[in-house]
């Protein structure tokens, strides 16, 4: 989804973190927050890009609304510095900021009617009255609310209340956009029309969005950019398939969806691809790394799901590390499937795979025997 | 219970006992005072058991047996009196309402942000007083602002005066009685509207461009509106027709409506007259009570 980014003025290239000639947007130093004796955020330095949708993921209390709060001014930094457009914003306080927030809660004024709400931020700027009318028209329009113009919040559904809180903080067309988890409240269905409602609109008004949640759908699916925060610091920062496909760590790769993990050691090293012999079974499993790793290395290999093929037939070619087991339980969902096999050396692997042979039958029963393989490419390395 | 009765006709019958309970408390305890009062105002001082004319004279001819008179509330809008001291309460009640609120928010505000326990310690604060009698507490406001009490005293060992300050029995005690003594009714609705505010709300306010006071003029005080209109009404009501408070701190200017009214009745012994000072009363009440209720159902229209 992300290759639908347009590049926008502010983003002549559609991965400004890799070229050096570009000036980040917003910069992040050191920043640090400490309550008494909690540090929620711990020394973070961080460059957003101009019209990027970065997001920034983590469980409950790994510091990420925190940091929210304090690019919006809600908090200030116990340390560090924050800077939009090269201007220390530090100091600011949070109704000289160039930047707006959509609040988790929404906090549309339960007093004031749409319309007000809306335009409560250019009442603000006190600008003339009819050119409030006319944006206030423009982005009402822009959210589809025209005809809810007059009512108060407790008269709409969560939905709409949302884009209430959207139109608020886009009105005075900020450098920056904040939402905090913009699509928790919603719906299934409706969380996924609102992720390309806000994708879109992200691309038409090339602001930057930063984005905080707790879903990493969410975050994946929205985000050019991902930073996985974790005890108040950033454990890796990618694209949404950087972060997905090659983890830097453990809790990286749990934190995004399935993924089976294997413990060795380095038995041996080539250019390039490792040898892992795996604790107490022996099984050699081969991985691509970039990293020199001396033999008896203690590493993680982690396969994810999908990446596994599940046949009858033992499978050979080149590369491939192939293992037998025994479908312990299996889950359908129609357009794939999930098995649980237990393999030769009593561990359970987890297998998703395509339905792509249209069949009523189940392709593979409960005890069936089976053989899994993939590809060393497929094979992440987790040394810590 | 009737075994033929259904649930749902047992239901019913709870609903009823939850809803007319109420009703019936005040037919009997408001509503029935009322109407004795009411009658009473149209009748003719009597020096009699009880000391009044009756309204209905049953052994008079068909035409002339309703005798009611309007003459009590004539007197009223002679007399400048009343006029005077009704004018007095409701300036005496307005401002110590003011104050009380102008007290009590800052106080409420800060207890809804206060976090918990010292929230529920302040909270008893608040409440502790009740726990003491009245009257006892109005005793002990003398005790300190008399001439040789604890605050002329004071006063004079720091050198702030020479001469110890007249402050019994002045409209300004029975400003200071009557705030300490409402404010709690003002500071308890004011907080419990306060607590449930969402602080997200201030944010937003904020992150959209208002200054601290504007947040506090768009947000807190719309949003408190409720609390403060109870807070004012329980105030401004009881206030208005206090008699302690100012026959005991105010003196011969300090005269209200309560004091007027418990003349008419134990002094004068004119019952009829008397109740008539208190139906007007009430009819100067129902009026904000009014404007109130009318206040309440706006938001929802």
């Amino acid at each position: 989804m992300t290759d639908s980014h347009k590049s926008t003025p502010d983003a002549p290239s559609d991965s400004p973190w890799e070229d050096s000639t570009q000036q980040p947007y917003i910069q992040i130093r050191n920043l640090s927050k400490r309550f008494d004796d909690f540090t929620a955020v711990d020394d973070i330095s961080l460059d957003i890009y101009g019209g990027e949708l970065f997001t920034i993921l983590g469980g409950s209390g790994c510091g990420k609304s925190t940091l929210l709060r304090m690019l919006a001014g809600f908090e200030t930094p116990s340390q560090g510095q924050i800077l939009i457009d090269g201007i220390d914003i530090t100091n600011l306080p949070a109704y000289d900021r160039p930047v707006n927030m959509m609040f988790q809660s929404y906090a549309v004024f339960p007093h004031m009617t749409v319309e007000k709400n809306v335009a409560y931020g250019l009442k603000k700027e006190k600008l003339p009255a009819a050119e409030i009318k006319e944006r206030v028209t423009k982005i009402l329009e822009l959210v589809q609310l025209t005809p809810l113009a007059g009512r108060k919040p407790d008269q709409l559904s969560g939905g709409q209340q949302q884009r209430v809180a959207l139109a608020r903080a886009l009105i005075k067309q900020p450098k920056v956009l904040l939402l905090d988890e913009p699509l928790a409240a919603l719906d299934k269905k409706l969380r996924e029309q609102t992720q390309f409602e806000l994708i879109n609109l992200q691309d038409q008004l090339g602001i930057t969005f930063v984005v905080v949640t707790h879903d990493q759908e969410e975050a994946m699916t929205l985000a050019s950019r991902i930073a996985v925060m974790d005890a108040g610091k950033f454990v890796q920062i990618g694209t949404p398939s950087e972060v997905y496909e090659f983890p830097r760590n453990h809790f990286v790769a749990d934190f995004f969806g399935n993924i089976n993990i294997f413990e060795g050691a380095v038995k041996a090293s080539t250019e390039g691809l490792i040898s892992v012999e795996l604790k107490n079974t022996g099984t050699l499993i081969e991985a691509r790394c970039d990293q020199a790793l001396s033999t008896g290395t203690e590493v993680k290999i982690g396969v994810r799901p999908e990446k596994l093929l599940i046949s009858r037939e033992e499978p050979s070619g080149e590369g491939l590390t192939v293992t037998r087991g025994i479908v312990e339980d299996l889950a359908y969902y129609g357009n794939r499937s999930i098995y649980r096999v237990r393999s030769q050396s009593g561990r359970v692997i987890q297998v998703s795979t395509q339905n792509y042979q249209r069949s009523a039958h189940l392709l593979l029963e409960w005890d069936d025997e089976v053989f899994l393989s993939w590809d060393s490419s497929c094979s992440v390395v987790l040394t810590e | 219970m009737n075994p033929n009765i259904n649930p749902g006709k047992r239901d019913r019958l709870w609903r009823g006992v939850v809803i007319y309970l109420p009703y019936a408390w005040l037919l009997l305890f408001f509503l029935a005072p009322f109407v004795i009062v009411f009658k009473i105002s149209f009748a003719d001082p009597l020096l009699a058991q009880p000391p009044y004319s009756p309204l209905l004279d049953w052994t008079a001819d068909i035409g002339s047996r309703f005798l009611a008179t309007l003459d009590n509330y004539g007197f009223l809008l002679e007399d400048k009196l009343y006029w005077v001291s009704y004018l007095r309460s409701i300036k005496i009640a307005f401002i110590a309402t003011v104050l009380c609120l102008l007290l009590g928010f800052p106080m409420a505000y800060a207890i809804a942000r206060t976090p918990y326990p010292w929230r529920n310690f302040l909270l008893l604060l608040v409440i502790l007083p009740f726990w003491t009698s009245f009257l006892l507490r109005v005793y002990a406001w003398m005790i300190m602002l008399t001439k040789q009490g604890l605050i002329n005293s004071l006063l004079m060992k720091i050198g702030l005066i020479n001469d110890p300050l007249q402050m019994l029995y002045t409209n300004g005690a029975v400003y200071l009685g009557i705030v300490y003594t409402y404010v709690p009714f003002m500071i308890l609705p004011l907080y419990a509207t306060l607590e449930k505010l969402d602080l997200d709300l201030h944010d937003a306010a904020a992150d959209l461009g208002a200054k601290p006071w504007q947040v506090f003029c768009d947000v807190t005080i719309p949003l408190a509106r409720p609390g403060i209109i109870a807070g004012c009404l329980l105030v401004f009501i009881p206030a208005i027709g206090e008699y302690v408070i100012p026959a005991l701190l105010g003196g011969l200017d300090s005269l209200m409506i309560g004091r007027t009214l418990y003349d008419e009745f134990f002094v004068n012994r004119d019952w009829p007259l008397a109740s008539a000072v208190a139906i007007v009363l009430l009819f100067i009440l129902i009026l904000p009570i009014m404007l109130f209720q009318q206040q309440q159902q706006e938001p929802e229209s």
